[in-house]
């Protein structure tokens, strides 16, 4: 057994560079997004960058923190942890004001908290301790029962405080179980439940059943054995998918709100609202599409600065990128989430511990998750989802969950060296 | 026991999604960022704003340095459709004295134009709305003020040759990419003429603005602005007061005075009666105003002085036939006829007036006689043996003097007049089936002719010139660098210089005891002039006088035209030699010729006082 001589031996540096490289982006990202001539300093505290670089020094000073627990407390409290998240979820709903609409902040003093950042780790948490117990087997109905269950306590806490986006992410978790042996068919059904639901949208219940009866008519006619027993189900899984059809028109029409709906028809490009609904994305595009392949350069970037872009702190972060360094670096950009990611996911695979590894597979998910809403929305290939791009946008408490995430992943990764040899 | 999960093959399918979405991402910022140049387009019609300063427009002074025209500061609230949100409508409303329908109806209107560019909300808003709005602009987003220029007529003469302007038609956004909606351009007179001299050069300022409309700075440092290049001043040859003195001459009459310094063909005063205010065409009045004075019977946006080409010349052609009768060795100095109070060919009688007889070309010229000229025209036409050839002969000289030809002056519009060609009378009355007696009328400048009183001035000013003239013009200098183009190339006559002075001599004869302009003689200006009379078949004859002053070293010529004015000698006359007086000497020294023009009313013949 190694000797432990600091409580940096055994990190993965890789990963350290890639969280720094990332959050010193966003920062001058940041500052270039709401950079104005009367407070040029970005150290100046009173603006967003100057606040931001303050919850980059606590981050990483939570990241140093973490590095010095114990490995094994992450796996021993999980459940404690988690337990008290909920309970915290639960006291938002009863003393949270509104923000825009969705009630999911803590008061503390001067600082707001936010919940539901750390919802995504304790679940994670969570998740990882219940898959790696002995003798829990993915293909058992029980044990995805109680995963699922895990995921919605969280999911459905943030729904009642109407923050749909940061809901969704607990559907990155799916990719978690996959890798722990759920069969490939939920995902294969989620997906194409997915283009299901999107043609749904776009075409009436009468187009579907003429096109789903076709292909029905195709897949039976392409059978070498035509008989009334496969004419019998291709007719029932026929009668289940136009049940769904009609389900999603009815939600469309009764339940979603009429700005939902419209979000909905600008993507689906059934509508082209380019004031209204549209709008945002629309400036989205342009801000992004100007930048051209090298960029304005730095600071000068016009649609973002000038506030065309809606959010262009945060939810819209990756404008100020698209806009002032070009198609280079949004290249530059993707390339560092996408190794990031990949990363986690190779470390995780490296584990002998089950539960590191499901810890990874949660964290890398979750970064994943909104890496592909939030860059996918900006360039109108995703709805408008409002949730933030890891360590790039501004604000504090998503900030320190991600570094949280990350950092104890890098922890377990490093404690790892220490346990089994 | 191996701590190797099952279903690690599976890393691989969640990498494989991870660097799907990453390579759809690249390949949608690229062609986002890099293949659609659409959206750089976007950004510019974002943030940019183009606002155009007008250059101020050049002024106008008159050969004295008198100024003409000027400019005097309006304001357009401009709108830009797109940006006009949520604005406090009734505030806007109260501030412009609009009513809420205007406001919906202009609105719409913008928006019909164009969302995203401006146009002309509200056009020439008072100083006083100007202040008021200036400082609660920032409440209304989307309209900001465009400063312009209105035309100023400090006197209100000369409406006709100054014209005016007025915003550019659809024809002229569509002919020339300089002008834009809402811009103004010449419409008519030297406004026309030399719009591109007095339009100066607009510039462009390009400046970043926020998404409220805030400006945030000039674009580049500036490097895309351009700065407006005022227009030029242009030194116009008329003399205000002349001109003034002759529209209030020609006040309550209908016709035009053509005054031209020959020495340079510089026009010193252009008038066209009935005339108006050129202060009338400027700003919000200018349309309500226009239709008046186009619906008005007297037609005063007609410029007669120009455009009147119908009329004949009279027996201020008498001149002309003399000039040529000499040139083509059929008359000379001595020459004399017979006047048996009219021309008599076989049964042809053309009549004349008491007169002593016979006379030599002097007299004939002093005393207007018809027969005379029967015969000098005869002779004209009829010298070669060959009618038709003669008469071409005849027309080349004609046509010399500018007479049924067009000058191009520096005015946009001018008619030609009319002098008949061989093929005219071919056609009239088939091919050489007429002969000089066919067309005799035109001894007299009555018949198939038709000058303009610009014509007759310019005729006037190459007898004065003996032999030579200057096209007339307006313009003398541009930003005090004279003109130097075909204004100033001299053009000549087919006649000889030496058969002026008789024919000079008889004009000035005119003035003398039994001259036709006797009555309109001055003590101490030798002046030399001819009267005419114009038939009219509509009505009373129309009023002709030409006339040049000082007889040796000329300097003025004119031509005064007076509708229904009758024989030349009774209201062209005066006025002609008025007109010279003024010029020459600043000063009206003979009230008896004056007042009675003065009170003359043609228009209503009922209030006239005939002099």
């Amino acid at each position: 057994m190694r000797e432990q001589r600091s409580i940096f031996d055994g990190i993965d540096w890789v990963m350290v560079g890639l969280f720094l490289i990332l959050v010193f982006m966003g920062w001058i990202n940041i500052y270039a997004a709401v950079f104005n001539e009367e407070h040029q300093s970005i150290f100046d505290a009173t603006q967003r960058y100057g606040k931001q670089l303050f919850f980059i020094v606590f981050a990483i000073f939570v990241g140093l923190v973490i590095m010095l627990i114990d490995g094994k407390f992450f796996s021993t409290f999980a459940l404690p942890i988690y337990g008290l998240t909920m309970l915290l979820l639960v006291v938002v709903l009863f003393t949270a004001r509104d923000v825009a609409g969705a009630r999911s902040w803590i008061d503390i003093g001067a600082f707001k908290l936010q919940p539901s950042e750390f919802a995504k780790y304790a679940t994670s948490l969570a998740l990882a301790s219940y898959l790696s117990t002995i003798n829990i087997r993915m293909d058992e109905l029980k044990t995805k029962l109680v995963a699922t269950l895990i995921l919605v306590i969280p999911a459905g806490l943030i729904l009642l405080q109407n923050d749909t986006g940061s809901m969704l992410v607990f559907g990155a978790f799916a990719l978690v179980m996959y890798r722990e042996g759920l069969s490939g068919n939920f995902l294969l059904f989620g997906l194409a439940m997915a283009v299901l639901f999107i043609f749904a949208l776009l075409f009436t219940p009468l187009t579907m059943l003429i096109i789903l009866g076709s292909v029905g008519l195709v897949v039976f006619l392409f059978q070498r054995r035509k008989t009334w027993k496969l004419g019998l189900s291709i007719g029932a899984v026929l009668m289940v998918l136009m049940g769904f059809v009609y389900s999603v028109d009815y939600i469309f029409n009764e339940v979603l709100e009429p700005h939902q709906q419209v979000r909905i028809n600008v993507l689906l490009g059934k509508e082209d609202d380019p004031k209204g609904a549209g709008y945002n994305v629309n400036q989205s595009k342009i801000a992004i599409g100007s930048g051209g392949f090298t960029g304005k350069g730095f600071l000068k970037g016009t649609q973002t600065k000038y506030d065309f872009v809606p959010e262009q702190t945060t939810d819209f972060i990756f404008c100020t990128v698209g806009e002032e360094w070009g198609f280079l670096g949004t290249f530059v950009v993707i390339a560092l989430f996408a190794a990031l990611i990949l990363r986690i996911l190779f470390i995780a695979e490296r584990q002998r511990s089950a539960f590191t590894r499901i810890y990874g597979y949660c964290v890398a998910s979750i970064f994943l998750f909104h890496f592909m809403i939030n860059i996918g929305m900006t360039i109108g290939l995703m709805p408008v989802i409002g949730i933030p791009l890891p360590f790039f946008s501004y604000g504090g408490s998503s900030l320190l969950g991600f570094t949280i995430l990350l950092f104890t992943f890098i922890k377990l990764d490093g404690y790892r060296l220490q346990q089994l040899r | 026991m191996s701590f190797q999960s099952k279903h690690t093959d599976r890393m691989y399918v969640v990498m494989g999604i991870v660097l799907l979405i990453s390579l759809t991402f690249l390949g949608r910022l690229f062609y986002v960022q890099v293949i659609d140049k659409s959206y750089q387009l976007s950004a510019d019609n974002n943030v940019l704003r183009y606002e155009t300063e007008f250059p101020a427009r050049g002024r106008i002074y008159d050969r004295d340095g008198r100024l003409l025209v000027y400019n005097e500061a309006a304001y357009d609230l401009m709108i830009i459709p797109r940006q006009a949100t949520s604005i406090d409508t009734t505030e806007l409303c109260r501030i412009l004295n609009i009513s809420k329908e205007d406001f919906i109806r202009k609105m719409d209107k913008a928006k019909a134009y164009s969302w995203r560019k401006p146009t002309i909300f509200e056009k020439q808003i008072s100083t006083i709305t100007y202040a008021e709005l200036q400082e609660k602009l920032y409440r209304f987003s989307g309209f900001f003020v465009q400063k312009r220029t209105l035309r100023k007529y400090p006197e209100p003469v000369a409406a006709h040759l100054l014209g005016y302007v007025g915003e550019a038609s659809q024809s002229k956004l569509d002919e020339d990419p300089y002008y834009k909606r809402g811009d103004y351009v010449g419409i008519s007179g030297l406004e026309k003429s030399y719009e591109t001299e007095l339009r100066g050069q607009k510039g462009v300022k390009v400046i970043m603005v926020d998404v409220f409309n805030r400006p945030k700075g000039s674009y580049k440092e500036g490097k895309y602005d351009t700065v407006a290049v005022a227009g030029k001043t242009l030194r116009a040859s008329i003399d205000a007061e002349l001109q003034a003195y002759g529209e209030l001459l020609m006040q309550n009459k209908t016709g035009g005075i053509v005054a031209l310094e020959p020495s340079t063909g510089e026009i010193l005063a252009l008038v066209s009666a009935p005339s108006f205010d050129p202060n009338l065409l400027v700003g919000r009045v200018r349309s309500d105003n226009y239709r008046m004075l186009q619906a008005d019977t007297l037609k005063p946006l007609f410029n007669r002085a120009l455009m009147s080409e119908q009329n004949p010349p009279g027996s201020t052609f008498k001149l002309i036939n003399a000039l040529i009768g000499q040139q083509v060795g059929v008359l000379n100095e001595n020459t004399t006829y017979r006047c048996p109070r009219g021309y008599v060919s076989g049964s042809f009688r053309m009549g004349c007036h008491d007169h002593r007889s016979p006379l030599d070309l002097r007299e004939s010229i002093q005393h207007s006689c018809n027969a005379y000229y029967g015969n000098v025209f005869r002779n004209i036409i009829d010298h070669t043996g060959k009618p038709w050839e003669g008469f071409a002969i005849w027309r080349k000289h004609v046509t010399s003097f500018g007479l049924g030809t067009k000058f191009n002056t520096d005015l946009p519009i001018e008619y030609t007049g009319i002098v008949p060609t061989n093929e005219f009378y071919d056609k009239y009355y088939g091919k050489n089936h007429w002969k000089s007696l066919t067309i005799i009328s035109l001894a007299i400048g009555q018949g198939e002719l038709g000058t303009t009183p610009l014509q007759l001035a310019n005729m006037t000013a190459a007898i004065a010139n003996r032999g030579y003239y200057y096209p007339p013009h307006l313009v003398t200098a541009i930003d005090d660098e004279p003109i130097k183009n075909r204004f100033t190339e001299k053009q000549f006559t087919t006649i000889d210089p030496k058969y002026f002075e008789p024919v000079i001599d008889g004009m000035a004869m005119v003035f003398e005891q039994g001259g036709t302009g006797y009555r309109s003689r001055h003590d101490s200006i030798v002046m030399c002039g001819k009267t005419g009379t114009a038939q009219n078949p509509h009505g009373e004859d129309h009023s002709i006088f030409i006339c040049f002053a000082p007889k040796d070293d000329p300097k003025i010529a004119l031509a005064v035209f007076v509708e229904n004015g009758g024989g030349g000698s009774k209201y062209a006359a005066p006025i002609a030699s008025l007109m010279v007086e003024k010029y020459l000497t600043d000063t009206i020294t003979r009230p008896n010729l004056e007042k009675p023009i003065l009170e003359a009313n043609l228009i209503d013949p009922s209030k006239n006082v005939s002099p």
